[in-house]
């Protein structure tokens, strides 16, 4: 494929002439461009393509093999899904930014040297936040600012571990760096863990997520975390770090997941729990975990995409995403509803749907490698995401109490976008084997086994008896118009205190030298500067009048005289051209 | 077409009954099915019958109720941070 364009460019060549199109034809170009992508990957064989010189290096902008085409083909295919379902949006910000953010998504996927991957890196960091700031309200505005902020200050981790890297070894090429080589290559896993939002660094997401628009929250929670993950399965394969921070990360969000009110912020957390797995996986290692982390990536963007619209769809039809506002919209949105659940199910890891055939293989592995206390947070947290991902979600919006809301189905777009997801949903969890195909490594891995299907129905039917038992028992925690605080307030206090450090620090610096000079050096100066010329005539006339012989009280008067006409400026004309003829002289003479 | 007030599934008087028996049924067959299956599996206390059908049950009431303490302890007002 020597002729054709690199994926990442075709995407944003197209954001570069999108506004350039009628408003009818925008949306198919929008639709077109993925689909290009996705040719021109498929035909694209494997090795290094698309290579430039820029100064002494040798960029790379495709480095194809099964892995970065495996997620080459995923991340076209959703970008094709999310501009289905966002064909109404009529917005070229909106729009535009997507397309640029997909498409650094793809170059991030096939850059094979650091320099081009950390310039596709910020761009994503970049355009993915204006599909927060297109929802413009203040709120998203924020948002979107310590979105920005946060990203790139991972950026700046990476880049200074690339640098470092470089400098220490030459390398550029993006390859196994593993956690061995020292302070570089952990600045470059923090980098990646910051877009993975691994924790503490993962408060970023459900933050901004939320408060995305409905149709930018899918584009996101497509691309950058898996963008990561990919990365990360690249470069950190078999870190044995991201075993235990992968397990704690698919295990701590599913409580916050359970109080969370915002059906966004809900699956922003089971997110968090869902790149877990694959950092659990990628951390693992072998063969089986990494195929395990890849097609759980490849299968979660599906369904997560397809829950995000589902809510999404929601928001657009009723303008309200919190678990309080929602409620009994089934009977007037049943196809969302029922697209909803399919995710649902999905990420459930129900057999027959797709997160079945995918995540077992990761929970496998961790078996495998006899990981006892890893096995039990990955079953617990399988468990856990059923009960809130896969129960709540679809309880709150569409079934629970009646919330009075009587919206229209979805448009027939969104409807189409969600059936597609819906679809693959259900055909990659029947018929998993076109998806075992591509993966990395040959997949030996059998996931329909009597007991493994039995062992994990009964693992999220009892979830559902405790869900079920919980709430009619009233235990199960109410939803309320609450925030639950999250690391994020070390830094949005701690960024407050910073303020206020600055403000108490810098600015009492301002007042006191402003105390200071402004009013005590510059006001004395001013003074003195102001009845200098009296006192230098003072100390002239004085000898005068001494000379001829006044008394005290005609001197006083005198000097009074004097100081009054110098202050008012109200010397006769006489005196004054006296003085200017003296100096006239004076100058002459000298 | 009018889309106020429509009759859902679970409207119907008995449907909601029937759907908690139909659930109750399909837990009581996987409890049954539990020993028809040949186990293979990592760790000896996979072969425990009914093993999967105890973690699932107590991982989510002890999540729920954690989750209780947790917001004992994070919960704040809508607008802690705003202005």
């Amino acid at each position: 494929m020597g002729g054709s364009i690199p994926p990442a460019l075709i995407l944003m060549g197209a954001a570069a002439l999108l506004p350039l199109f009628s408003r009818r034809v925008k949306p198919v170009v929008c639709l077109a461009a993925p689909l290009i992508c996705l040719l021109v990957i498929y035909a694209t064989p494997p090795g290094a393509h698309w290579s430039l010189s820029f100064l002494d290096y040798q960029l790379v902008l495709g480095q194809v093999d099964r892995l970065s085409k495996l997620f080459g083909y995923i991340f076209s295919l959703i970008a094709f899904l999310a501009m289905l379902f966002a064909w109404r949006v009529e917005d070229d910000l909106e729009r535009c930014s997507a397309l640029v953010y997909a498409g650094s998504a793809l170059g991030v996927t096939f850059a094979g040297d650091f320099f081009s991957l950390y310039i596709f890196w910020e761009v994503m960091a970049v355009a993915s936040t204006f599909l927060i700031l297109a929802r413009r309200t203040p709120a998203a505005r924020r948002a979107a600012a310590r979105y920005l902020l946060v990203h790139l200050f991972g950026g700046l981790f990476l880049l200074a571990g690339i640098l470092m890297r470089l400098a220490a070894s030459g390398k550029l090429a993006v390859e196994q760096v593993g956690l061995d080589g020292g302070a570089a290559n952990w600045l470059i896993f923090i980098g990646i863990a910051v877009n993975a939002a691994i924790p503490p660094l993962h408060p970023w997401l459900k933050d901004a997520y939320p408060k995305a628009t409905a149709t930018g929250a899918v584009f996101l929670s497509a691309f950058t975390t898996k963008s990561a993950v990919y990365l990360m399965a690249r470069t950190f394969a078999g870190a044995e770090a991201l075993i235990w921070l992968g397990a704690f990360m698919t295990f701590f969000p599913i409580f916050y997941a359970v109080l969370e009110n915002d059906v966004r912020g809900v699956l922003s957390y089971s997110l968090i729990n869902q790149v877990g797995f694959m950092m659990c996986g990628v951390g693992i290692g072998t063969p089986l975990a990494l195929n395990g982390a890849v097609s759980h990536a490849f299968a979660h963007i599906l369904y997560k995409a397809l829950l995000f619209m589902s809510a999404g769809a929601v928001m657009y039809r009723t303008g309200k995403t919190l678990c309080t506002d929602l409620g009994g919209l089934y009977k007037y949105m049943p196809l969302t509803a029922a697209f909803c659940m399919i995710g649902a199910a999905s990420i459930s890891a129900f057999p027959l749907f797709s997160g079945f055939v995918s995540k077992s293989m990761i929970v496998s592995a961790a078996g495998a490698g006899g990981m006892v206390v890893v096995w039990l947070m990955l079953q617990f947290a399988s468990a856990g995401v059923f009960h809130h991902a896969g129960i709540k979600v679809p309880f709150f919006m569409f079934f629970g109490h009646d919330s009075g809301l009587r919206p229209k189905e979805a448009p027939l777009p969104m409807l189409l976008a969600m059936g597609g997801a819906a679809f693959l949903c259900i055909f990659i969890g029947v018929y998993p084997q076109p998806l075992y195909q591509l993966l990395p490594y040959p997949v030996e891995y059998v996931p329909y086994t009597g007991a493994h299907v039995i062992g994990q129905l009964q693992l999220l039917m009892f979830g559902a008896l405790a869900f079920c038992l919980l709430m009619l028992s009233g235990i199960y925690p109410a939803e309320q118009r609450a925030i639950n605080l999250d690391f994020d307030w070390f830094y949005r206090m701690g960024g407050r205190a910073f303020y206020r450090l600055c403000d108490a620090g810098l600015n009492g610096l301002n007042r006191v030298s402003e105390r200071a000079l402004a009013q005590g050096v510059s006001r004395a100066l001013g003074g003195y500067c102001q009845a200098a010329p009296a006192r230098l005539a003072l100390v002239l006339m004085r000898p005068l009048w001494a000379l001829q012989g006044l008394g005290v009280p005609e001197r006083e008067r005198r000097e009074q005289f004097l100081n009054a006409a110098m202050e008012a400026g109200g010397f006769p004309v006489g005196w004054a051209a006296a003085v200017a003829l003296i100096m006239l002289i004076l100058l002459f003479v000298l | 077409m009018s889309v106020s007030e429509k009759k859902g599934f679970f409207d119907k008087p008995g449907n909601f009954r029937r759907f908690l028996t139909a659930f109750f049924a399909a837990l009581v067959v996987l409890l049954l099915v539990d020993f028809l299956v040949s186990k293979h599996g990592h760790f000896s206390w996979e072969q425990a019958p009914e093993f999967f059908a105890a973690y699932g049950f107590v991982s989510c009431v002890v999540l729920v109720l954690a989750a209780r303490v947790l917001r004992r302890l994070v919960k704040r007002p809508e607008d802690y941070y705003g202005r």
